[in-house]
């Protein structure tokens, strides 16, 4: 009796995860065997891999998500040591935390005024004896927007790593004759790597696949593999080609998955 | 870390860290009380755009819809969340644990755009109308792993020499449950229920792809209102929204305070 109470008990997570993890993914797998007349074919990755237009876009999308985990790591590193050393140190990561609460639409929505023609950047370009340039609408821009909206999420992993470094490493350190430098070459970096993987993890998947971002400030231009299972769905309702780009998206992340994960138990890091 | 020694050139750093970070948000927040409709010239002060929001009805009733979403989804996606932490809790086996946690995390670190993709096949297949269900079943599937990973904490820290002592009094199921579980675990509860209200507010991509014609949230007309161009309700919305996050934050580490102030106390 009580087996069965407890069987019920448990349906509802079951059910989610039949219904909404396992089939879905499934199903992705499934429709990108078929093409858009719903035949059974190779097609779709024929064309994936044959033409070298698909090609390209990935290694593009490649390129832009490295450089956006890149930029906000080289920007999110200093940050969250500089943090951890802070007295109030909580309270200054909750404000690192506050942005993320806000609507990632309405980020993006800012940038658009901030990077126009006449808009605050380029009015401080021309302070400084620069023209007005185009800012908006160009693989920088979206490179740069992404990195700011990615920062909070990589700071917070490294910032983790770092308060869970205990005080006596760094005593002993200097103790022992290191000099800043040393200490955070030989001690901080190794003991924060975990740290920075989880927050490579963390970013650079969602930097593959950030379609609105690259409508709203790449203007277009820049065509990553979100853009394209995105257009293929919605807009040219040619499911089977974007589930074979779903497909490359889904294993390209296990890949990230594989190289960044530590051996050793993984703590819950996003919050 | 050792606290309090950061140079000044470290302080300089975060300072300039921290106006990157916030200057998109205030300058997005000062223009939404600008007389003119540009966020490129400042006028004057004047609430015209805030007006303008309260007296457009479509958005408001947008806006409802997003919050009812937000709140359906939450509470049921806490309810499911917490029987899968508790039954990844309840794991005999190791391997078991390990398949139920990896399974859970699946849709957590998921692309966006592939939830999405992927529920709109599934919705299709299943032939069920796109619109309010469809959002609100999508958002209740991609909140429950996120709930799952706040309250399994507290079941980690929960001593089984508790759950036995219940047992050994002759408390039922159900007693031990009520009045000994959920009690515990309820900080872990709330914290789900919150970041699953953040999860739904601040989603796009996936609604974006199953909402279908007739039923928006604000994320979404907020993308199909910024392709078209400036318009300065878009930023008394944000204004607007600024506010309720913060309320949301302020709310959210007061509760986690509280239930840690009072976890000292027990341990002391």
């Amino acid at each position: 009796m009580t087996k069965q109470l407890k069987a019920l008990f448990y349906t509802p997570y079951f059910v989610w995860l039949g219904l909404f993890v396992i089939a879905p993914v499934g199903l992705i797998v499934y429709y990108s065997f078929f093409n858009i007349n719903h035949q059974l074919t190779l097609a779709n990755y024929q064309t994936f891999f044959g033409s070298g237009t698909y090609l390209i876009m990935t290694a593009n999308s490649v390129l832009y998500a490295f450089l956006i985990t890149l930029i906000a790591l080289l920007i999110s590193y200093p940050m969250a040591y500089y943090i951890s050393k802070l007295k109030h140190r909580d309270f200054w990561i909750l404000l690192v935390i506050l942005p993320t609460w806000i609507n990632l639409l309405l980020k993006a929505y800012a940038f658009i005024g901030l990077l126009s023609q006449d808009g605050l950047v380029n009015k401080c370009f021309e302070l400084f004896g620069f023209g007005p340039q185009q800012i908006l609408f160009t693989n920088t821009s979206f490179i740069l927007v992404a990195a700011y909206i990615e920062i909070p999420f990589m700071i917070l992993p490294i910032y983790n790593s770092l308060t869970d470094i205990s005080s006596s490493y760094i005593r002993a350190s200097h103790d022992l004759g290191a000099t800043t430098w040393q200490t955070i070459q030989k001690i901080i970096i190794p003991m924060t790597l975990p740290g920075v993987k989880s927050g490579v993890q963390i970013v650079f998947i969602p930097s593959l696949s950030l379609f609105m971002l690259s409508r709203l400030i790449g203007g277009n231009k820049v065509i990553t593999l979100g853009t394209a299972v995105e257009e293929h769905f919605l807009t040219t309702m040619n499911w089977g080609m974007g589930s074979t780009i779903g497909v490359v998206l889904i294993i390209s992340m296990v890949v990230v998955m594989a190289l960044t994960n530590t051996k050793k138990k993984r703590r819950q890091t996003i919050w | 870390m050792v606290k309090g020694t950061t140079s000044k050139m470290g302080k300089m750093y975060l300072v300039l860290v921290f106006l990157l970070l916030y200057i998109p948000i205030v300058f997005l927040i000062i223009y939404s009380f600008n007389q003119g409709t540009t966020m490129d010239k400042f006028t004057g002060w004047s609430m015209v755009h805030y007006q303008e929001l309260f007296s457009d009805k479509r958005l408001l009733a947008i806006f409802l819809n997003t919050i009812l979403i937000a709140l359906l989804s939450s509470v049921f996606s806490t309810f499911v969340g917490t029987m899968g932490a508790l039954l990844v809790d309840n794991a005999k086996r190791r391997r078991t644990k390990e398949t139920y946690l990896y399974l859970n995390s699946i849709l957590l670190v998921s692309p966006d755009v592939i939830i999405g993709a992927s529920f709109l096949i599934f919705f299709t297949a299943l032939g069920l109308p796109l619109g309010f269900w469809s959002v609100l079943l999508s958002h209740i599937a991609f909140e429950i792993p996120i709930v799952v990973l706040m309250v399994l904490p507290r079941l980690n820290e929960m001593s089984s020499s508790m759950v036995n002592a219940a047992r050994d009094l002759g408390a039922s199921n159900w007693q031990t449950m009520s009045q000994i579980v959920i009690p515990f675990i309820q900080p872990g509860i709330i914290a789900g229920f919150f970041m699953a209200i953040t999860y739904s507010l601040d989603d796009f991509a996936v609604t974006f792809f199953v909402t279908g014609n007739g039923f928006t949230t604000l994320s979404v007309e907020i993308y199909s209102r910024a392709r078209q161009g400036i318009s300065l309700e878009i930023n008394a919305l944000s204004g607007i929204m600024f506010i309720f996050s913060l309320i949301l934050v302020t709310v959210y580490y007061f509760i986690e305070n509280r239930s840690q102030g009072k976890r000292k106390v027990m341990e002391a």
